[in-house]
Parts: C-alpha cells; structure tokens; sequence
C-alpha cells in the first residue's frame, strides 16, 4: 500500500461526483451527460498518455480522475434500457466519441 | 438539476472507494500485453453488480446508499476511459483486429451480464443509472 493509492482515491472522489452531477443535469431522452462524461474523461486520458505523465500526477488525474468520472455500468445499463432501436446508436455514438477524444487527446499531446 | 449534496458526498465517497478497487485489482493483476483482461473483467463485474443493485434491501430503501453503491463505488470501479485509450494503443500498433475484438468484446459482454443479470433483479431507478 503506498501513497498513490490516495491519489487515486482522491481523483475519483472528484471525478465521479462531477459524472453523477453531469449525468442529473443534462441527461433526459438522451444520455447527454454521460456521454460529456466518457468523452471528456476518454480526452483527458489522452493527453495524459500523450505528455506521458506517471507517478503521482497519472494516479490523480488517469486512474482516479478520468476513471471516475467516465463508467462502464451505467453505460451498459443505460443502452440495455434503451431497447435495441434507441440503444444502438448510444453505443456507437459513446464508443465512436471515446476513441476519437483519446485519439485527439494523444495527438493534442505528442 | 444539480444533485443533493448528501448525494454528492456518497457518489464523492463511493466513486474514491471504486477508483482505489480498480486500481488495487491492477496491482494485484496487471493487463500486460494482449487482450487487458483485468480492465475487461472489472467492467464485466462492474455491471453485473450494477443490474443487480436492487437486490440490496438497503439500496431499495435508501436513495444516498443507492447513490453511494451505483454512480458510486461500481461507476468509479468500472472505467470506459481506459477502454478507450487501450483500444486506440492497439489501433496505433496496428492491431485492428485485437482492437476490435477489445472493443466489441466488452460491449457484448458487459450488455449480456446487464440483461442476463436484470431479468432477476428489480429495476433500477432512472437516477442510479448516472
């Protein structure tokens, strides 16, 4: 057990209250705020990756951070309830967007 | 509208306690190289629990454990930012394939584990699902 562990814990004590928070205001019909959410923090790892940054600041920031405030649960519960019409293009729409923010994240960066 | 603070605090709590389990399972077992079992099974696990939160009596009765517990400890435990950055690692490594088997793997199986899951557990209320 090391100190990174607290950084960890401290960038998602901060990342998943900002997703929650972003998910009750914007998300309605639409899952607006939990796709701000994943594309944001798929950005955000990114340039992380892309300014190569380790120790303590990639604990906070990647692993605690960004990996709070993006989700794979409510991801997946949120397409199964919106039926297979609805839930398809969220899926494609979510996983699209996140592979192009973490691509224009490292690009930005290198 | 912007959340009740006490809910803040638990998704707060709960999403530090969820970032710290993903990152001790790394420790414990680190993707390496291939195909990142570690990232994919957390997610696996993540939303299982998730469409099985109700099952909890306390979760059903309690809107700051259900906030605590959802959004919470299993949205800061699972992750799609690093399910991003490692499909995009093997797209730039030229392995599409891998990438895509990633990618899509984890879709199908995290929406399989929701809906085997949920046909045997109460409904979520629209606001855990954040």
């Amino acid at each position: 057990m090391s100190v990174t562990v607290l950084w960890v814990a401290l960038g998602g004590a901060v990342g998943a209250p900002l997703r929650f928070a972003l998910g009750k205001v914007l998300d309605g019909r639409f899952h607006t705020g939990t796709v701000i959410a994943n594309t944001g923090a798929s950005l955000l790892l990114g340039l992380c990756v892309g300014w190569s940054v380790d120790g303590s600041a990639y604990a906070l920031v990647a692993t605690g951070f960004c990996g709070g405030m993006s989700t794979y649960s409510s991801f997946a519960v949120q397409a199964r309830d919106l039926g297979p019409r609805r839930g398809a293009p969220y899926v494609v729409l979510t996983i699209g967007l996140g592979l192009a923010a973490v691509g224009l994240g490292y690009w930005l960066a290198a | 509208m912007i959340p009740a603070p006490r809910l803040l605090l638990a998704v707060a709590a709960g999403g530090s306690a969820g970032a710290v389990l993903r990152y001790l399972c790394g420790e414990l077992a680190s993707d390496g190289a291939g195909f990142p079992w570690t990232t994919f099974t957390i997610n696996v696990v993540g939303c299982s629990l998730l469409a099985g939160l109700e099952l909890l009596p306390f979760v059903r009765r309690s809107a700051t454990w259900a906030a605590a517990l959802g959004p919470g400890v299993l949205g800061g435990f699972t992750t799609f930012s690093a399910t991003s950055e490692q499909g995009r690692a093997m797209l730039a490594a030229g392995d599409s394939v891998l990438a895509a088997g990633y990618l899509v793997g984890t879709l199908g199986a995290c929406l399989l584990a929701v809906t085997f899951v949920g046909r045997h557990a109460p409904p979520l209320p629209e606001e855990d699902e954040l």
